[in-house]
């Protein structure tokens, strides 16, 4: 296993960490929505000392692919360009409303915040969910790896069931994290409630996006990402039994090992290409053409093997630290 | 206007408004930290509430500036690839590792354990938590340790080879220990230290002012800020200097630019004041202190300096035809301005201190002057971003030096049209926040009350 294939598979486990990770924290701001202002604070409070770390696996991520696959990096967020100036008005609203609703008391104020939070929670996993569709449908990129379409171009029937797909998926998903962390029985038991149309819901997109996957993508030539796909699905339909029998710990899992499934099934429909070039298969991106250097690619490797075990271990002591139900404020 | 210019003020507009809450979060989490080192070797039970609600009141305005710094920080790494495509693709092999390390080592740092600070008040020993809070702080500086080890390149590039017109890392060794990564870094850490010095003495100075029942408290905080100000601007006056010096060696153009020296000289002198006129390559006219600027450089009254006329000249020869002489004037007088600045603010911060341990509690005699001090506050901020101004501005029109102009680097799918959009947008977005956060900080300011009463 070469070096390009080494970062292709950290590049998926960053993914697959943000995915899971910062996924219960979009689902959690989600879901914030229709909520009276103490249950709101309650949900936010479950979140409140882990999504600033979660959000880092997605800068992570972003860096890595800098650092071992520039072209990647240039061409991906080049093209993505009014989809990512979206996502990161989204973010800045989101990350600033966390640390400023309790800051002011007054119920305006706070709905305002709020209000930011289910925006900017919304509009990243949607258009994650539109990104990664993209770019395993493929993309109008020309010999020199430029974009050549419009924004527009980003959005098909197949992406945009790509993107609802994402949102129902991480608000099902902060669903069975926010079981695990409240105490509140009534929100408990409302939560339950709503977890049972969520998951429903997620599975009924799941199964529109992996059947437009297959019909829209070359994903069929690489029947393995197809089979993942349908595996997973079989994983979250126990996670929407799990959560609807109350069994708190099966549901999170369950959920999580979905995500973590997809966004692997993902990157195995992709492999080795990292962006498929609608115009051209000769012009796609792949771990080869679009990498760094081995010198460049060596170096990374030493630092991720030291440092992402280090990152797990003392991200992961938060997660205990904090594994107290939240009280009723 | 056209993609071009359009995404250099983008990345302007968007880099200075980041770096008015880098430097607080780079001096106000050691300071905060300090304050917690306090509160937990402190004796007495009273001294131990007001301590451990001095150590929230700026962690508070802390944790506003660090969310804030946070999210704009996020548009800064996605800005190399949105608008710098060809950048990216032409350094990314040399780039994207300091960036990857930034966040492999000390993103996740300072957010993971800033989030058990935050939270972990009741949950952990106090000295636990105390670590947590200078484990935010370094986490912190190694990040901008980070960032300017890659800024440094551009600045400076060492350790690469050129492959298949890509630059190429040859030595990471060389990168990290980049001579420009020192003085760049030691400026930003010094610079960080006295606006985050500055921010609490003004915010002490307004609650002595206006607080009756806090202000025993602020008197001492007011102190310990002033020392630790101090400590903060002589730092940045001495990297300052080393570093310019060093500029002589790593980037001639850049400093010769910054004091309007158009042509060689040996001694050369400094100009305090010019008339600068670029189209003619010459000042009309200057006020010069004859030796000056080659005892700055030199350390000694001899010494030749090259003008920018001959290193145009000598850029020509090197490079091809073409135009290599950054935007003099605004060099000129942004370094007027940043030294000016820092020195106007040294003399406040040594006034005040002089008052504040002199009459301790008794300078609240001085209150309609500590009331104006918030007047003051914009004076570290202005000289940080002439800071950035001079040294960004100061490589034109290279984007890395010696290696790739800053024409060839910007996305070419982009149209005027889509940077303009994402232009007025973050401009507005910023703007909107930073009249949310100052409110919401001010509030709290006034509010918030350190006395020895439990809440």
């Amino acid at each position: 296993m070469d070096l390009n294939v080494v970062w292709f598979i950290l590049i998926a486990v960053l993914f697959t960490g943000f995915f899971i990770l910062e996924g219960f924290d979009y689902g959690v701001g989600m879901l914030l929505i229709g909520r009276p202002e103490a249950e709101r604070t309650q949900l936010i409070r479950a979140i409140g000392p882990v999504w600033d770390a979660n959000e880092v696996w997605m800068i992570t991520a972003g860096g890595a692919s800098f650092a071992a696959f520039p072209h990647f990096y240039a061409s991906m967020f080049s093209t993505f360009y009014m989809a990512l100036f979206l996502m990161l008005m989204a973010l800045i609203m989101r990350g600033v409303a966390f640390e400023l609703r309790g800051k002011i008391d007054n119920a305006d104020w706070r709905t305002f915040w709020d209000g930011a939070i289910i925006f900017g929670s919304f509009v990243p996993a949607l258009l994650w969910g539109v990104a990664m569709a993209n770019l395993l449908q493929g993309l109008p990129i020309n010999a020199q790896m430029h974009y050549v379409g419009t924004f527009f171009d980003l959005l098909s029937p197949y992406t945009i069931v790509a993107g609802i797909f994402f949102v129902l998926l991480f608000a099902f998903h902060g669903a069975t994290f926010l079981s695990l962390r409240l105490a509140d029985e009534r929100l408990l038991l409302d939560l339950r409630k709503k977890s049972k149309c969520l998951g429903a819901a997620a599975w009924l997109a799941y199964l529109a996006f992996t059947i437009l996957t297959a019909a829209e993508t070359d994903v069929m030539e690489h029947t393995s990402g197809v089979l993942i796909f349908a595996s997973a699905m079989g994983v979250l339909s126990a996670g929407w039994e799990f959560a609807r029998d109350g069994r708190q710990h099966s549901a999170f899992t369950t959920t999580a090992v979905t995500i973590a499934m997809t966004t692997v099934g993902l990157f195995v429909a992709l492999f080795p290409r990292l962006m498929v070039s609608s115009l051209n298969p000769e012009w796609s991106l792949t771990i080869y053409n679009a990498a760094s250097t081995q010198n460049t690619l060596f170096i990374m490797t030493i630092a991720a093997v030291i440092f992402v075990p280090i990152v797990l271990i003392y991200q992961g002591w938060t997660y205990k630290i904090f594994k107290e139900r939240i009280k009723t404020v | 206007m056209d993609a071009l210019i359009l995404s250099r003020l983008q990345f302007a507009i968007t880099t200075v408004y980041h770096f008015l809450f880098v430097p607080v979060t780079l001096g106000l989490s050691i300071f905060v930290a300090l304050l917690e080192l306090w509160y937990v070797k402190s004796g007495s039970y009273e001294e131990r509430i007001k301590l451990k609600k001095l150590v929230k009141f700026f962690g508070t305005i802390f944790l506003i500036n660090f969310a804030m710094g946070v999210v704009t920080g996020i548009v800064q790494e996605f800005h190399f690839g949105m608008n710098w495509s060809e950048y990216s693709r032409f350094m990314g092999d040399i780039f994207g590792a300091p960036l990857a390390l930034e966040a492999l080592t000390a993103f996740f740092l300072e957010s993971t354990f800033i989030g058990i600070w935050v939270f972990g008040w009741d949950r952990l020993s106090e000295k636990l938590h105390c670590a947590c809070i200078w484990i935010v702080a370094f986490g912190s500086n190694l990040s901008a340790f980070w960032i300017l080890v890659a800024n440094s390149f551009m600045q400076h590039p060492v350790g690469y080879e050129i492959q298949e017109g890509r630059a190429v890392m040859a030595s990471f060794f060389d990168l990290v220990t980049n001579p420009y990564v020192l003085g760049e870094y030691c400026h930003a850490f010094f610079a960080g230290l006295t606006t985050a010095g500055f921010l609490v003495i003004v915010v002490s100075a307004w609650k002595i002012a206006t607080d009756e029942v806090s202000r025993e408290m602020f008197v001492r905080t007011l102190r310990r800020a002033v020392l630790f100000t101090l400590f903060g601007i002589f730092g940045v006056m001495g990297s300052g200097h080393l570093h310019t010096q060093y500029l002589a060696t790593a980037n001639p153009m850049k400093l010769s630019s910054i004091e309007a020296l158009w042509e060689t000289a040996d001694p050369a002198p400094f100009a305090i004041v010019a008339d600068i006129n670029q189209a003619a390559g010459r000042n009309d006219s200057e006020i010069a202190v004859p030796y000056l600027f080659t005892f700055m450089v030199h350390n000694s009254f001899s010494g030749e300096i090259k003008g920018i006329n001959e290193l145009q000249r000598e850029a020509v020869e090197k490079y091809g035809s073409g135009y290599y002489v950054p935007d003099v004037k605004g060099l000129f007088w942004s370094f007027r301005i940043m030294v000016g600045v820092g020195g106007a603010m040294m003399a406040i911060v040594m006034v005040t201190g002089l008052l504040a341990f002199y009459f301790g509690e008794e300078i609240k005699k001085f209150a309609c002057c500590l009331k104006l001090m918030p007047l003051l506050l914009p004076l570290p901020f202005i000289a940080n971003s002439v800071g950035w101004y001079i040294a960004e501005a100061g490589r034109q029109p290279w984007i890395v030096v010696g290696l790739q102009k800053t024409v060839e680097a910007v996305s070419p799918n982009l149209t005027a049209w889509d940077v303009w959009a994402t232009l007025i947008g973050f401009t507005a977005i910023y703007l909107f926040l930073a009249v949310l956060a100052v409110f919401a900080a001010v509030r709290f300011i006034n509010r918030t009350k350190i006395t020895e009463e439990v809440e």
